[in-house]
């Protein structure tokens, strides 16, 4: 059976790779530290050697419209492209084209099903930023096939946070049971507290740094019951119009397990929103 | 009121380069001609099979012209497509970094939570 080898959560920021690869004038002050963090975050996958890359975000109004909004869609193609126009335009994002594993999409499409999520699928899905920040943060090589895994967290009406929590669950079972020899990396990226087009946006900080400190200590403490008892559709408002995405972290919490502490945990304090980095072990942490 | 035909016209427009800059160059000319040719469009499906019932409001008509963040935040359209949109319109503007963004946000001091729901 297949071995999960990391378990990944991150904040997903758009203005890395500009930020990352601007020089001179251009080059933010935090630009140095930033790059410093995510090499070292870089390094905990790298050391897991993985094979293959399931990668849960979430489709910004890209491929997914108001029309046809799925809750949680899992490609199955054998390849991706990637990042959008707009993306390209905003943030300096660049095209990308990643291959996809697909008896593991199917694998998981099936198995989902079978128990008791009613998976949406894609056979032709361009994917945006929030998979492939974490490719270039993460994987910037970009030559792991991925299995991307989307979730409704910006149309709502969404689905409860339990549910992100026993999706996680399942996929954690899921891919357990897939019948290869290959070494497989859960990642998947959110956001903490978070506004977007509202008073809140593109302060000195994230909108609510009370509620990521409390965030950050529920992952990486994997303290499953104080998150869900605090973490309603409703009480997500209050840190920020954007938080819902908190919710692929617990759906990553899932994956990770209930009790069970990061083995690594990274933030960083920036403008508009804080970044934060985990990483889970379930396979024992590598030589 | 539709909240799904102004984020059907921000999410549009944003992901077409032409039509961003026609927004930019000339908000009513471009409004006028996305209500008569595209609010009825089906998208992802063959052409010719268009809805028939999809129409601004004349209040959401006029705060898509004067590119009024303040009055479309108030309706509930998706605050992701109106900030993405017109970042695309605006930021090319600044004099200094995020100059737009905050001065959007600043615009928006006076809201109060709950923010207007966005549900569609």
């Amino acid at each position: 059976m297949a071995s999960i080898v990391a378990v990944i959560a991150s904040t997903h920021h758009p203005f890395y790779y500009r930020a990352s690869t601007a020089t001179g004038d251009d080059r933010p002050p935090f630009a140095d530290e930033w790059v410093r963090k995510i090499t070292a975050f870089r390094e905990t996958l790298t050391r897991a050697n993985p094979d293959v890359l399931v990668m849960v975000g979430s489709d910004h109004f890209h491929q997914l419209w108001l029309d046809n909004m799925p809750q949680f869609l899992v490609g199955k193609a054998p390849f991706y492209d990637a990042n959008w126009y707009n993306e390209e335009r905003e943030f300096g994002l660049p095209k990308m084209r990643l291959q996809g594993q697909e008896d593991l999409s199917a694998h998981i499409l099936r198995a989902g099903l079978d128990s008791g999520f009613d998976l949406a699928f894609s056979n032709e899905l361009r994917i945006d930023h929030s998979v492939t920040c974490p490719i270039i943060t993460l994987r910037p090589e970009a030559d792991l096939p991925i299995v991307p895994i989307y979730t409704n967290i910006f149309a709502p009406p969404l689905p409860q946070p339990s549910r992100f929590v026993k999706l996680g669950e399942s996929i954690r079972t899921i891919i357990e049971q897939w019948p290869s020899h290959l070494r497989v990396a859960v990642i998947g990226t959110g956001h903490l507290s978070l506004e977007l087009g509202g008073p809140r946006q593109f302060g000195p900080q994230g909108p609510d740094p009370e509620f990521d400190q409390r965030a950050v200590q529920w992952i990486a403490n994997g303290d499953l019951d104080g998150c869900l008892r605090e973490v309603t559709l409703d009480s997500l408002h209050e840190p920020g119009n954007a938080t819902h995405g908190f919710m692929d972290f617990m759906l990553m919490m899932g994956v990770a397990g209930a009790g069970v502490k990061a083995d690594y945990v990274d933030t960083l304090d920036l403008f508009h929103t804080m970044e934060a980095y985990f990483t889970w072990y379930p396979s024992g942490a590598p030589a | 009121m539709s909240k799904y035909l102004l984020n059907k016209f921000l999410f549009t427009v944003d992901r077409d380069p032409l039509l961003v800059e026609r927004y930019r160059e000339d908000p009513a000319e471009l409004v006028a001609w996305w209500e008569s040719t595209m609010a009825n469009d089906l998208l992802n499906c063959h052409s010719g099979e268009n809805t028939t019932w999809l129409a601004f409001t004349d209040e959401e008509r006029d705060a898509l012209i004067a590119r009024d963040q303040v009055r479309l935040f108030e309706f509930g359209a998706h605050p992701f497509l109106t900030l993405t949109l017109f970042i695309a319109v605006f930021e090319r503007d600044n004099t200094e970094p995020l100059e737009y963004q905050k001065a959007y946000g600043a615009s928006l001091a006076h809201v109060t939570r709950p923010y207007p729901d966005i549900a569609t």
